[in-house]
């Protein structure tokens, strides 16, 4: 007995270890690689029209709403939870800024302040009712999505605001072509800066991302600069994915959609994280309410329909599971970016509206079917 | 004057007193073991003293060094240093051992997590429980026995200086409890006190210093062990003497149910790697195989792919009665069809359907036999279901509830009838008695015993020897993935079975 193998002791499961560590890029790497495959399928369908920095600039606008509401949605879903109502809360927190900046003539600072706020306080009141009445969130948001549209087409009565200049900036202006280089490019240099201090193949992979970034900056400058949504949406991404991995807040999140008992019996307290939760999407919401009235330049009785979903897309083609416990929000960006794309060529290439719903379907079954196969064959 | 008091604990629960007037005391640096069959209010009792049912919710009194303590929450206990390590594993399967180590209490500075703490803290809990894995590596990648070290060093990493440990061998190895009771034994010994709930009551004579019996929410006794003796405690726990554990039928085989040559399989997760290498074994009529070894063996994966059920590449041969080789079976349904029945390791997970009543669980596998035209002819199907309960002692209030609502004895019945029901020639048992009471161990044992002299061909799993070695005719001994020996009942001596199961092929 003494002198057999004790199983405790490190297996020799070397080979499983080595495949954890590749796992991870590679399934990114399908991300990265359909995101790209898409944009060349589109290059060669437009005569390089998609790949324009002028196009470019306006599907990095189009990816920011959805983006900044799939930000939230990560969290959302990696908590183990749904928030159906994020697109109709969007919309009515949009128009509410428009009526109270236009229609009641408030400072912009103090409308926006306020959309904020209220977009935070139906956040928690929805996070409340999922938490201490245990009712499922799939049906709490449902009934907060049809409460928001309705709410929406009461307050507009139907008729379209359109907000003027200074609410307009949020979503149409552009970062001074200065500016945006010195704000990336120092974010470059801090990217750069860590991974010289982690040194290996984390240094290779930060300065691969300081050269993307980099390269962005000089696409977008090469138009008229970086939107002010977008940049604003890179803002909010960073911040989140700082919460989500450096955070007691993010990792707890991930620690209650992976094992709710585990995460009990750790002392978390499950009740305030989820009104956390949906106190942060109904705060990101209402921003991203605000970028979209901004964008379209108005406030229609109808913004923000379906929105949800195309934010659950962003997320899951991004590699959140909705079975909770897995997801980061650089994933979801690019799956926002993915459903952005998609929208985006299809225009340019006159495609019959009706087609943009059917192809955006399909590739959410195939993203989630493609990584359900790797996760069957890598375990 | 003890470090732990529990005085006269009385807890309700919606029509059910739970624990009633139960008193406890544990001292510093000892055992106590709690004993009790399922439902005996153990588990009721630690969640009290450990605050998940919080102060004002039970009656009595928690007194911690003679002072009185009332106890909010798990975390408020944590603070006072009481520590549970609950039955089932609290460790989330995505995140790193470190994570899982720290989670709950994770030191932050400007609000950001310190890695570096977190991973120093982590090989220092590690060590002290003597595991040697990256703790970067996901849980999920872990066996189970490291998995369940990881949660007792998460639990000395809170500083607790009385650890409560609910049925922490349930799916451990012999030779990860052996591992698991040198550490506790060495905790004692660094002033820990543990309170330790165990349906293994060899374990509980092993390691325990005192035990306490808790029988329908009452105590109905404690005494050193050196004073106990098993047939005592079982006594205590049913309320009645029980007969003999293992009640073998006398070997009478009749002709080959299922003969089994050449069988290898791979592993699903790492194609070309096997975990199973040539393995034979015949099982005739009015026999029980049993199938010993280590976790991680290929036990499970022999029943289950035999069963066709394996999700991977299986090549060898089976006959059924004497009859010609053929390939393996490639789903379940064949395999049911041909006679075969597995009852599953996990039967939450694969053998029951929690939130159906017990009658529709009984006839799930068995549907078949009662459909008319397209529909399901209810009457017939309760009908069946009551009589196989009746037959398997099911003590349901009604057919109707839902099996959920069952305690695991009942629970593992309801899955043995299902397959029962299914009229099977060879049956595969899986961990038949994991986490059941001792009363409904020896009525498990009993049918098994009543099923083989009825002419059924029987393969046991299982990792408690005692039950291995007690019911099985014959013993196939598994290491990493080849037999490394085949036992008569007379050879299969504990250590005879521990040597070929440690043995390297």
């Amino acid at each position: 007995m003494t002198s057999a193998p004790s199983p405790v002791t490190a297996p020799p499961a070397a080979p499983a270890l080595r495949a954890s560590r590749v796992s991870i890029p590679w399934r990114s790497l399908i991300m990265v690689g359909a995101l790209v495959v898409i944009w060349i399928v589109f290059s060669l369908t437009t005569d390089g029209t998609f790949l324009r920095p002028r196009n470019l600039s306006l599907l990095a606008r189009q990816t920011s709403v959805t983006a900044i509401l799939a930000v939230g949605m990560v969290l959302v879903i990696v908590a183990g939870q749904i928030d159906l109502s994020v697109g109709a809360l969007a919309g009515l927190m949009g128009g509410l800024a428009a009526i109270s900046y236009m229609n009641r003539q408030w400072p912009l600072g103090v409308a926006f302040l306020a959309v904020l706020v209220g977009g935070s306080v139906l956040g928690a009141a929805q996070g409340s009712l999922v938490a201490y009445l245990k009712i499922p969130p799939f049906i709490v948001t449902l009934g907060g999505m049809l409460l928001f549209q309705g709410a929406l087409l009461g307050i507009t009565g139907g008729i379209t605001v359109s907000p003027s200049r200074p609410f307009l900036y949020v979503g149409q202006a552009y970062v001074p072509l200065w500016l945006g280089w010195l704000v990336m490019g120092s974010m470059a240099a801090a990217l750069i800066a860590s991974g010289v201090r982690r040194g290996g193949t984390v240094l290779w992979s930060r300065v691969g991302f300081a050269a993307l970034v980099l390269a962005f900056t000089a696409v977008m400058n090469a138009y008229e600069g970086i939107p002010v949504p977008v940049l604003l949406l890179l803002g909010l991404a960073a911040f989140f994915s700082g919460v989500a991995h450096h955070t007691r807040f993010g990792r707890h999140l991930y620690a209650i959609g992976g094992n709710r008992e585990a995460a009990f019996y750790s002392g978390i307290s499950i009740e305030k994280h989820i009104i956390g939760v949906f106190t942060l999407m109904g705060f990101l919401s209402a921003v991203a309410g605000i970028v979209l009235t901004a964008r379209v330049g108005a406030a229609t009785s109808d913004a923000g329909r379906i929105m949800e979903l195309d934010a659950i897309a962003a997320a899951v083609i991004g590699g959140t599971s909705l079975l909770g416990g897995q997801g980061t929000v650089w994933g979801a960006l690019l799956g926002a970016l993915v459903m952005a794309s998609l929208d985006n060529g299809m225009s340019l290439m006159n495609t019959e509206a009706f087609w943009q719903p059917i192809i955006k379907g399909s590739i959410l079954v195939a993203a989630v079917a493609v990584d359900m196969a790797g996760r069957r064959t890598r375990g | 004057m003890p470090l732990l008091e529990l005085r006269d604990i009385t807890k309700d629960f919606p029509g059910v007193r739970a624990l009633d007037g139960v008193s406890f005391t544990l001292e510093k640096g000892e055992i106590h073991a709690l004993c009790g069959e399922n439902g005996a209010g153990k588990s009721t009792l630690i969640k009290t003293l450990c605050g998940v049912n919080p102060w004002g919710t039970y009656g009595g009194e928690i007194l911690l060094d003679g002072a009185p303590v009332r106890f909010q929450s798990l975390r408020d206990a944590e603070h006072h240093g009481i520590a549970l390590i609950a039955q089932e594993l609290a460790l989330v399967p995505e995140l790193s051992v470190m994570e899982n180590l720290a989670l709950g209490r994770e030191p932050v500075r400007g609000g950001l997590i310190r890695w570096d703490v977190v991973r120093k803290d982590a090989e220092t809990a590690l060590e002290l429980v003597g595991l040697d894995v990256d703790p970067g590596r996901a849980i999920k990648e872990l066996g189970i026995g490291q998995q369940q070290l990881v949660e007792i060093g998460k639990a000395l990493a809170k500083k607790a200086r009385i650890l409560v440990l609910d049925e922490p061998t349930a799916a451990l190895t012999e030779s990860d409890t052996a591992r698991l009771m040198r550490l506790l034994a060495e905790l004692r010994a660094s002033g820990v006190s543990l309170i330790y709930i165990s349906h293994r009551l060899e374990e509980v004579f092993q390691i325990a210093d005192r035990v306490t019996v808790l029988r329908d929410g009452r105590s109905v006794g404690g005494a050193p062990v050196r004073e106990m003796t098993t047939e005592k405690v079982i006594a205590m726990m049913v309320g009645r003497e029980v007969g003999t554990l293992y009640p073998r039928p006398p070997h009478k085989p009749g002709v080959s149910l299922l003969k089994v040559e050449n069988w290898t399989v791979e592993d699903p997760l790492v194609p070309g790697r096997q975990v199973l290498r040539n393995v034979s074994l015949e099982v005739r009529e009015r026999e029980i195989v049993g199938l010993g070894g280590l976790m991680g063996a290929g036990r499970t994966a022999l029943v289950s792919s035999l069963f066709g059920a394996a999700r991977s590449r299986v090549t060898g041969t089976l006959s059924l009665h004497g009859g010609p080789a053929r390939k393996p079976f490639a789903s379940p349904p064949e395999a049911i069809a041909a006679g075969l029945a597995l009852v599953s390791e996990d039967r939450k997970r694969y053998g029951l359907v929690l939130d159906a009543s017990v009658s529709e669980n009984l006839t799930l596998a068995s549907l078949l036999r009662f459909v008319r035209g397209f529909l399901v002819d209810d009457r017939k199907r309760e009908e069946q279901a009551r009589e196989e309960a009746g037959a398997l002692n099911i003590r349901a209030s009604a057919l109707g509830a839902a099996v959920r609502q069952l305690s695991g004895g009942n629970q593992q019945k309801v899955v043995l009838g299902k397959w029962l029901l299914t009229k099977p020639k060879v049956l595969f048992l899986d961990e038949p008695t994991r986490g059941v009471d001792v009363g409904a161990k020896a009525e498990i044992h009993r049918l098994i015993a009543e099923l083989a002299e009825a002419g059924l061909g029987v393969v046991l799993v299982s990792s408690d020897l005692p039950e291995l070695l007690g019911m099985s005719h014959r013993v196939l001994v598994l290491s990493l993935g080849a037999a490394t020996a085949e036992l008569s009942a007379s050879e299969a001596t504990p250590e005879a079975v521990m040597t070929a199961a440690t043995m390297k092929v």
